[in-house]
C-alpha cells in the first residue's frame, strides 16, 4: 500500500476507472502511480505461469506493469499518464489477442 | 531534412550535451521518452511541488538549473519521444527511428542528423533473488520515482535491501517523507571495506566522503541496519510477506509489506548496441558498456555516447561528459577547431576529475557479491520468460556457448523487456558454468526496435520513393 503525502501544490483530481471502479487520480500521475495509490499491488498475471506481477522499475525498462489502457492492452503503466475518463484494466488471467479495432 | 545533432535522453548528460551543442550554433533536437525533462535522477524536477523538492535535497534541486539552461537555448526539446533505432548511414550521418506520442496514438518518423549523442543513462542492476518477481518487491529507484513524481510513500513494514550509495540516499528520503523503514539490510560482504580502503585517500578528499558520512549517520539513527548479509529471499504467495536472509550462515526472517531492492546501476546499452557500437565488459562494474574514447566517440562514425550510458560515473560526471561530447561533435561538424575544443574542454575535464575522485572506493566497496549477481537453482534469471538460473547453467553445460544461443534454447531475453533485466545475469551464469570470462561469453545481439512499437506506429513511417520502388511491381 502506498499513501500520498498531501501537498498544497497537489495537482487537480483526474477521474479514471480501474477495472470499472471509479478512482480519483491526480494530474501528472502515471497510471502505475494511480494504481498503487488505489492499493493495487498486482497489475497482471504472466502469460508463462499466471504468476502475479506488479511494477518493479517504474521507468519503462522492466515491462512488469503492463495493463490495458482505454482498450489497448500491454501498455506500460509507468510510461502512461492518466487522463480524464481513462479506463484502466488490470491484465489478469490468460493472455488474449488484442481486440479488433471497430 | 537533416539536423546537425540529435540527442537522445534528457537526463544530466543529454541536457548538458543539447545545451552546449545549441550554444555552439548547431541545430539540435533532444528526444526523451518521458513527458518532462530530468531523466531518472532529476525525475519530475519541473513539476514537483517546492516542498517536495526541498525535502529531496540539494542534489535533486540541481536538475532545475540544467533544464533552465536548455530552455534558454534554441534546442528543440521533444518529450514523449521513444527512440527505437539508431544507425549510421554510408554518408556518416545518423538515422534515428522516433515514435512520438500524440493524441490517440503515436506518430513515427525517421530523423536524420549529422551526428547523434546517445545519453540513455542507466537502469538498476538486476537483483535476482528468490521471489524478486512478487508484487510488493520493487526496485529502490522505482520507489524513489513514485516519491519524486507523485509524492507516494510506501506504508506498513518497509525493508530496503542491497548495496550502494542510492540505498542510503533513498532510505533517508523515504523516511523524511514519512515512511517507516523497519530495516536497511546491507549485502556488502565482510572484508570488502578493507579492500576498498586501498582507495580511501582519494575518497577522503572527495565531496562524497562528508556527504556519505552524514547520510549514513542520519539513516542509522532512524532505522536498524543489518550488515554483512549473505543471502536474501522474498517470501510470499500472491505478494511479498517476508524477507529471509542469512548472516554468518545463520537464517533470519522479518515480516515485510514492501521490499525495496537495489545493488547499483548498469548502462542502458540497447540503442548503442543495436547501432553496432562495440561493447566491452567492465569487470569492476560487472557489466557491458559501449567502447568510447575520451570524448564519447564510439566505433560507429558520428555516433557518440555520453553519461552513465557510456559507463557508470554518476550525475555530476554525466553533465560534464555531455558537455565534453558536445564539444567533440561541434569540432567534428566544423563548428569549432581543435584549439577551441580543447580550451573549452579543460574546465570540464577538471569537473569530471573532481566528480570521479573517490568513486573507485565506492566501486570496490559496492561491487555486488557473486551470490547476488549469479543466482542458483530455481531463482528466476529472466523475469519475462520465467527462465531459472538452473536452466541457464544446464544449457551452458550442454554446450550453449552464449546469450544469443541461450535465447533459442530457453527464450531467456526474448520477453517484453528485451533482456534488460537478465542480460548481465545470463552472461555471468554462462561464463561461470563454462569457466571463461564474461567478455568471452558476450551479450545479446541487440536488435531494433529497442522499444516496443505497434504495427500502426510502424505503418505511419512516411514512405520514400526509394522504399516504394523496392516493393511496388509494375
Amino acid at each position: 500500500m502506498f499513501a500520498r503525502r498531501p501537498d498544497p501544490e497537489d495537482g487537480a483530481v483526474v477521474s479514471i476507472t480501474i477495472d470499472g471502479a471509479p478512482f480519483a487520480a491526480r494530474a501528472g500521475d502515471t497510471v502505475a502511480a494511480a494504481l498503487l495509490a488505489a492499493g493495487i499491488a498486482a497489475f497482471r498475471t504472466t502469460p508463462v505461469s499466471a504468476a502475479p506481477r506488479g511494477p518493479y522499475c517504474l521507468m519503462g525498462t522492466c515491462f512488469e506493469c503492463t495493463v490495458e489502457v482505454d482498450g489497448q492492452p500491454n501498455r506500460r503503466a509507468c510510461m502512461t499518464r492518466v487522463a480524464p475518463g481513462m479506463r484502466i484494466a488490470t491484465q489478469m488471467g490468460a493472455p488474449r489477442v488484442a481486440p479488433r479495432p471497430s | 531534412m537533416t539536423i546537425d545533432v540529435a540527442v537522445v535522453g534528457a537526463g544530466p548528460a543529454g541536457l548538458a550535451a543539447a545545451t552546449r551543442c545549441a550554444r555552439l550554433g548547431l541545430a539540435t533536437s533532444l528526444f526523451d521518452d518521458q513527458a518532462v525533462p530530468g531523466g531518472q535522477i532529476y525525475r519530475g524536477i519541473t513539476e514537483a511541488p517546492a516542498l517536495r523538492v526541498a525535502q529531496l535535497g540539494a542534489e535533486y534541486a540541481r536538475g532545475a538549473a540544467q533544464v533552465d539552461a536548455l530552455r534558454a537555448t534554441t534546442a528543440a526539446y521533444v518529450p514523449d519521444a521513444s527512440v527505437w533505432s539508431a544507425r549510421g548511414l554510408p554518408d556518416a550521418t545518423i538515422e534515428l527511428g522516433v515514435s512520438t506520442r500524440v493524441a490517440g496514438g503515436a506518430k513515427t518518423h525517421m530523423v536524420r542528423a549529422r551526428a547523434a549523442i546517445l545519453a540513455t543513462g542507466a537502469q538498476e542492476r538486476p537483483f535476482p533473488i528468490p521471489g524478486w518477481t512478487l508484487p510488493g518487491v520493487m526496485s529502490v529507484g522505482g520507489a524513489q520515482i513514485l516519491l519524486k513524481t507523485a509524492g507516494l510513500v510506501p506504508q506498513g513494514r518497509v525493508v530496503i535491501a542491497g548495496s550502494g550509495p542510492l540505498l542510503w540516499l533513498a532510505a533517508g528520503q523515504l523516511m523524511d517523507a514519512g515512511a517507516t523503514i523497519d530495516a536497511l539490510v546491507e549485502t556488502v560482504p565482510r572484508g570488502r571495506l578493507r579492500e576498498a580502503l586501498a582507495h580511501a585517500p582519494a575518497f577522503l578528499t572527495s565531496p562524497y566522503f562528508r556527504k556519505g558520512l552524514d547520510l549514513a549517520r542520519r539513516v542509522r539513527r532512524r532505522t536498524r541496519v543489518i550488515e554483512f548479509v549473505e543471502s536474501l529471499a522474498a517470501i510470499g504467495a500472491s505478494r511479498v510477506e517476508a524477507l529471509r536472509y542469512t548472516v554468518d550462515s545463520k537464517a533470519h526472517e522479518i515480516a515485510v509489506d514492501h521490499l525495496l531492492l537495489h545493488q547499483g546501476v548498469v548502462p542502458g546499452v540497447e540503442l548503442a548496441g543495436a547501432a553496432g557500437c562495440a561493447l566491452h565488459w567492465n569487470d569492476l562494474h560487472a557489466c557491458f558498456e559501449p567502447a568510447v574514447d575520451e570524448w564519447g566517440g564510439t566505433t560507429v562514425a558520428s555516433l557518440f555516447v555520453a553519461g552513465d550510458g557510456a559507463g557508470i560515473a554518476g550525475a555530476q560526471a554525466a553533465a560534464a561528459r555531455g558537455a565534453l561530447t558536445a564539444l567533440a561533435v561541434a569540432n567534428a561538424l566544423g563548428r569549432i577547431d581543435h584549439r577551441d575544443r580543447d580550451r573549452e574542454a579543460a574546465p570540464l575535464r577538471r569537473t569530471l576529475a573532481d566528480a570521479q575522485r573517490g568513486r573507485r572506493f565506492f566501486d570496490v566497496l559496492y561491487r555486488p557479491a557473486d551470490a547476488f549477481r549469479i543466482p542458483q537453482g530455481d531463482t528466476l534469471a529472466c523475469r519475462c520468460e520465467e527462465v531459472t538460473a538452473r536452466e541457464v547453467v544446464d544449457a551452458a553445460r550442454a554446450g550453449c556457448a552464449g546469450p544469443n544461443q541461450a535465447k533459442a534454447w530457453l527464450r531467456c531475453g526474448m520477453g517484453p523487456c528485451q533482456g534488460r533485466y537478465c542480460a548481465p545475469t545470463v552472461t555471468e551464469l554462462i561464463a561461470q558454468a563454462r569457466g571463461v570470462p564474461p567478455a568471452e561469453v558476450g551479450t545479446w545481439r541487440h536488435r531494433i526496435p529497442v522499444k516496443p512499437l505497434t504495427l500502426a506506429e510502424l505503418a505511419s513511417i512516411p514512405s520514400t520513393a526509394e522504399a516504394d520502388a523496392a516493393v511496388i511491381r509494375e
